[in-house]
């Protein structure tokens, strides 16, 4: 562990993977609970754009993919709110809209094709530039920001909206919050494990620690440290073999829900099930 | 608020769901201190009624008022307490009872306050008020239905409110939860809290219950003192498919209004 940290390229590397380890999962216990858990690989789709638009425009492709993602973000949980039949063909819709349109314009881009967008499609943690690893870090700082200051209300919303409009939380702005942080974390962790994968990080820590625990609240904690366990290990041994990071990382965590998944019917089991008078 | 104190006020009130009309024109007010029971057969729209009250589900037509205000400029949200119909699991992420009884509290709190102590102690009492503190650190997944309907109660109670409105509390819950449900509300009626439910069958609610309010095919059909055999057996369009043999005859005078 010691030589890795004489790399300046993977003590950058590090410090992304653990901050998109910590926020992914945070966000995605919220996102889980209310069932949303596509609701990161839709805006990891229409990110593509983004990214392809600060390619064409020469304007850095982070800052184009968080205005492209929010944007997005805000147009699926619009029509999440609205259409309750069609809802997830128009996701649908969206999602292919965003990788047409990063394809599209990042053929118009100069000097640009398909490969330069494979590195965020799949992630290249390895090649994390000093300002990103500072915009990751702010990011990062404001989606659990936003956690702190609206938790309470967020788990109120998540558990039922119809509860939440009733003890007067203004519903809209939590639901849109909802998204706009999912959409900035997805733009972090587009660097870590790419595009494509950004969704398992905020997924499948939270699944895997939902099989140990019994409260909201250590399920999120416990999420963001197997969140934080995947991307630190898989980085890690993808240092000394020679396989892509992002694949890795996410190998990692499923490996994480596979044991949980056994560990917890073991628990669960041995547990003695108390009745109320 | 000055105007007026009546909890709920709604006239001409229509609701449409998917183009269909649910309530055709309501007249309903409820005065603090009642104990309201709505009735109805399956489908007469009794929860769309209690829903458009509380300005969840928009009127097509008339106007409502929550102590006085339409809902969508009505701030003092914590003094309703809302009980759904049942616990919605969502994506099914453990949380445990207290973590639900203790969001009770949310209209009574300030954004980046921290839980205060007055927070903690009306979460306890919720608990024990529900015979479920002893079990508060156990997901509410694992529950029976009868259990997951006082924890609902027990977040509405945390929320120390004047009005309860509660959505079928009785629905699908065995009877000793049903017989707590109702010693705990009529405390609520002696300390002279407004209450508000949906009902099918009232069983061992009756006594407590002010004033019925029966529904039929989206317009209000009875409204007063409960009908005899409260419940889906003095619907209009209900068979009596079995004896009444051993029910005993009530009347309406058999029954005192708590003050």
């Amino acid at each position: 562990m010691i030589e890795l940290l004489q790399f300046d390229f993977m003590r950058r590397a590090l410090i992304a993977a653990l901050l998109v380890g910590l926020v992914a999962p945070a966000i995605g216990t919220f996102m889980v609970q209310r069932r949303l858990a596509l609701l990161g690989d839709g805006i990891g789709h229409v990110a593509l754009t983004g990214v392809a638009l600060g390619f064409l425009t020469g304007t850095a492709p982070v800052l184009t993919a968080v205005l492209v993602s929010v944007l997005g973000a805000v147009a699926i949980e619009l029509v999440r709110a609205r259409g309750r039949t069609s809802g997830d063909v128009a996701l649908a819709l969206l999602f292919y809209g965003g990788i047409a349109g990063g394809v599209l314009l990042i053929s118009l881009a100069p000097g640009g094709s398909n490969a330069t967008l494979t590195s965020y499609l799949f992630g290249s943690i390895s090649s994390v530039p000093v300002e990103d690893v500072w915009v990751i870090g702010l990011l990062a700082t404001a989606v659990l920001g936003v956690l702190v200051v609206f938790g309470r209300e967020l788990y109120v919303l998540c558990q039922d909206e119809e509860v939440a409009r009733a003890s007067g939380l203004p519903v809209r702005f939590l639901s849109l919050l909802i998204a706009v942080t999912a959409a900035l974390t997805v733009v972090i962790a587009m660097r870590v494990v790419g595009l494509l994968l950004v969704s398992a990080l905020m997924v499948v820590p939270v699944a895997t620690s939902q099989q140990l625990t019994r409260s909201f609240t250590s399920t999120m904690l416990l999420s963001m440290l197997f969140g934080m366990i995947s991307t630190v290990g898989g980085l890690t041994s993808s240092f000394y073999v020679e396989v892509p990071p992002g694949a890795v990382i996410v190998i990692v965590a499923l490996t994480g829900f596979v044991l949980a998944l056994g560990l917890g019917r073991f628990i669960r089991r041995s547990r003695p099930q108390e009745s109320i008078p | 608020m000055t105007s007026s104190k009546t909890v709920f006020t709604m006239s001409g009130g229509r609701v449409d769901l998917e183009r269909r009309p649910v309530l055709r024109g309501i007249d309903l007010s409820v005065e603090p201190g009642e104990a309201v029971a709505v009735l109805g057969a399956n489908g007469s729209g009794k929860s769309t009624l209690i829903r458009a009250l509380l300005g969840l589900i928009p009127l097509s037509g008339g106007e409502t008022l929550l102590y006085g205000r339409p809902p969508a400029r009505f701030r003092e949200w914590w003094r309703i307490g809302y009980v759904p119909q049942r616990l919605s699991v969502g994506g099914g992420v453990p949380t445990t009872i207290r973590e639900v009884v203790a969001s009770g509290r949310i209209a009574r709190q300030r954004r980046l306050r921290p839980t205060s102590a007055a927070d903690r102690e009306a979460t306890g009492r919720a608990l024990a008020a529900v015979g479920l503190a002893h079990r508060a650190l156990d997901p509410v997944q694992a529950l029976s239905g009868g259990q997951q309907q006082r924890v609902l109660i027990a977040r509405a109670l945390a929320g120390e409110p004047d009005t309860f409105v509660m959505d079928e509390p009785t629905a699908g819950v065995d009877s000793g939860s049903q017989k707590l449900l109702a010693e705990t509300l009529s405390v609520l009626v002696e300390q002279g809290k407004t209450v508000l439910l949906v009902a099918h069958e009232l069983g061992p609610l009756e006594p407590l219950i002010t004033r019925a309010v029966v529904l039929r095919d989206g317009y209000v059909c009875h409204d007063g003192p409960p009908p005899h055999a409260v419940g889906t057996h003095a619907l209009p369009g209900h068979d009596h498919v079995h004896p009444h043999a051993e029910e005993e005859p009530v009347s309406p005078l058999d029954w005192r209004p708590t003050s």
